[in-house]
């Protein structure tokens, strides 16, 4: 073969490759978009053949169960941040400052839970909660999605606090700063990118949690997940569609600001 | 353990008594006893490992000692926290802050001392006029060179008015050139300002310029205390007299009232010999030695130019020793080194 089809054949074989990815993950976007405006598809058509705006009119209703479950989600994930983080930076602390060792045992220890089946997990903390009246509570939710955010949060933390050379805190304490004004105006302020990015996380595992939220939440508390399951359960594929395209907002903002706040020396000491 | 050296003027405003410190079974530093008076820079000289930066930390408070204690200004301050106790550290990675700007960091201390906001302005003003650094005050410490965050480093420590600075190999991510300059600076601002420093670094250059006394630190314990002539010219051991530089040794033996160089083992007493690679002459084989002057008949080895002299790796008997000097030599060829007695550092040989 001559050298220029040799070049020909490989940017074509490269472009295939790319198109195929970009469909698989632009793909089931794209069918999301296309129920979100849907007015009628009826099988066999392979294009809706009415599109509209009711379903999103219904969603946005004052009244509409769509934007109270939005309301619902993004209480439940913020509070789940605030608790996740109560934990997540002193303990994400007191490991940065272990030695490397013994850091990482602790480390995987708190990773084990994750190697466990989460739905009998979910089915025993139901019960529990059931006894101590938590079932169908905010606060209930909001503590399952903690325990699934806190091993991803307090991995963060450790890393972005070990990333705080240890000899600014120690230029700090001689300057004459005590323990607590060193971590306050110099080890806080320099881990809190990372720190926010680990919030960031946690905000977007909660609002997408859909497993632990069915077994404790159900029939009280309803999030966005749980709408969308209800709907699609009920044949409504457009009001499904909208709430999954409502759920993307978040998280493609949220993904942008963690780009930026996750800076390459946090991520290098990630599980370090 | 420690040659007698001439009392600092005053009073010690620094003192050591004793220090001992340990990491589990390891012992860092055994019972280290060091001075320092009120304006004197005294330089720990030693080796990586040897414990000198540990003694430094041991002041500053980052390392607890397991026994002694450490007077400053009368008050003992072995067990207060860092924060208590006054004393101002240059780190060797500057440890500047890098979300604060220029200014921020010299205030820094100064704020923790709840000083008021326009006293604090001002302090930071001095200390940028007095680094030359006039208009640095917002900039951020990314945008400073090596240098520069030197001097802000050395602004930080000294707005404080800190009872001791205490300095960990602060030049030793510099520029040679950098170094140089700033080492003048640093010695001239630290005697303006009367305040005792210790100085760690493991560069005899910098030791001997920069220090009104020196201590050689060898494994955890005080070689030797000086002043850097004292040091230089005078080391009481063989590891004092190598670190300085005279790391040169021969056998040598007693003849009469002179040192003769013995190639093998005799039966006389015998001791080792230390010179300077500097301070012993190249000469033709059979070139008769002067009264008192050690000759050493060898071989020349491997050369090394060095720009106003050549170096010469000199195969004699058991020894191998380097020699300076001008004239350029062959390998292989017979020569006779001759090392003056006042170039002769003897040590007699430990039984």
């Amino acid at each position: 073969m001559r050298p220029g089809a040799a070049a020909l054949g490989e940017t074509l074989a490269r472009t295939v490759v790319l198109l195929l990815l970009a469909f698989a993950i632009f793909g089931p976007l794209a069918n999301l978009v296309l129920w979100g405006f849907a007015e009628r598809w009826y099988f066999p058509h392979k294009l809706p053949q009415e599109f509209g705006l009711t379903y999103w009119a219904r969603v946005f209703a004052p009244r509409g169960s769509a934007l109270a479950s939005l309301w619902t989600s993004v209480g439940v994930a913020c509070l789940t941040v605030l608790v996740t983080l109560a934990v997540a930076v002193p303990a994400g602390y007191a490991l940065a400052r272990l030695k490397l060792p013994v850091r990482t045992l602790i480390l995987l220890v708190f990773l084990l839970p994750q190697a466990v089946p989460n739905l009998p997990v979910y089915v025993n903390i139901a019960r529990v909660f059931y006894e101590i009246n938590l079932n169908g509570t905010i606060l209930g939710v909001v503590l399952v999605h903690a325990s699934h955010g806190l091993v991803l949060a307090v991995w963060i933390a450790s890393a972005a606090f070990a990333s705080v050379d240890i000899s600014l805190e120690e230029a700090a304490r001689n300057m004459g700063a005590s323990p607590w004004r060193c971590w306050t105006s110099v080890t806080l302020p320099l881990a809190l990118p990372g720190l926010i990015a680990s919030a960031i996380f946690v905000f977007l595992e909660s609002l997408d949690e859909f497993t632990g939220t069915y077994f404790v939440g159900v029939p009280d508390v309803t999030t966005m997940p749980l709408l969308m399951f209800n709907a699609s359960m009920g044949g409504n594929y457009q009001i499904a569609s909208i709430t999954a395209l409502l759920l993307l907002v978040p998280s493609i903002l949220f993904m942008l600001l963690v780009e930026r706040f996750l800076k390459a020396d946090v991520l290098a000491a990630i599980g370090r | 353990m420690t040659t007698p050296s001439p009392a600092p003027e005053s009073a010690p405003y620094l003192h050591a008594d004793a220090v001992s410190v340990s990491y589990g079974a390891t012992q860092v530093l055994d019972r280290v006893s060091l001075s320092v008076a009120r304006g004197e820079l005294v330089a720990l000289l030693g080796s990586s490992g040897c414990g000198k930066t540990t003694l430094l930390r041991a002041i500053a408070g980052f390392v607890a000692p397991t026994a002694g204690r450490i007077v400053v200004d009368g008050r003992d301050i072995t067990r207060l926290a860092p924060e208590a106790r006054g004393t101002a550290m240059m780190f060797q990675s500057y440890a500047l802050w890098p979300h604060m700007d220029v200014a921020a960091n010299i205030g820094y201390g100064l704020r923790m001392r709840g000083r008021p906001r326009d006293a604090i302005a001002k302090r930071v003003d001095e200390m940028l006029k007095l680094l030359q650094l006039e208009g640095y005050g917002p900039r951020p410490i990314s945008a400073l060179s090596g240098g520069q965050k030197q001097r802000v480093a050395m602004g930080r420590a000294l707005a404080v008015d800190p009872s001791v600075l205490l300095l960990d190999e602060p030049m030793s991510n510099l520029d040679y050139r950098v170094r140089l300059e700033l080492r003048h600076e640093l010695r001239a601002l630290q005697q303006r300002v009367g305040i005792p420093a210790i100085y760690v670094t493991h560069d005899r250059e910098e030791a001997l310029t920069l220090a009104d006394r020196i201590a050689v630190i060898d494994a955890g314990r005080i070689a030797q205390l000086g002043t850097p002539d004292e040091v230089f010219h005078h080391p009481v051991s063989p590891f004092v007299a190598g670190f300085m530089g005279a790391d040169n040794a021969i056998d040598v033996v007693r003849t009469g009232d002179a040192w003769a160089w013995t190639p093998a083992a005799h039966g006389a007493p015998r001791a080792r010999a230390h010179f300077r690679a500097d301070r012993a002459r190249l000469a033709a084989p059979g070139t008769p030695a002067g009264q008192g002057t050690v000759a050493v008949d060898g071989t020349v080895g491997q050369r090394v130019y060095l720009g106003t002299v050549y170096r010469y790796r000199i195969h004699a008997g058991a020894d191998d020793f380097w020699v300076e000097d001008a004239e350029r030599r062959d390998e292989g060829a017979p020569v006779r080194v001759l090392v003056p007695p006042d170039g002769l550092l003897v040590f007699p040989e430990a039984a």
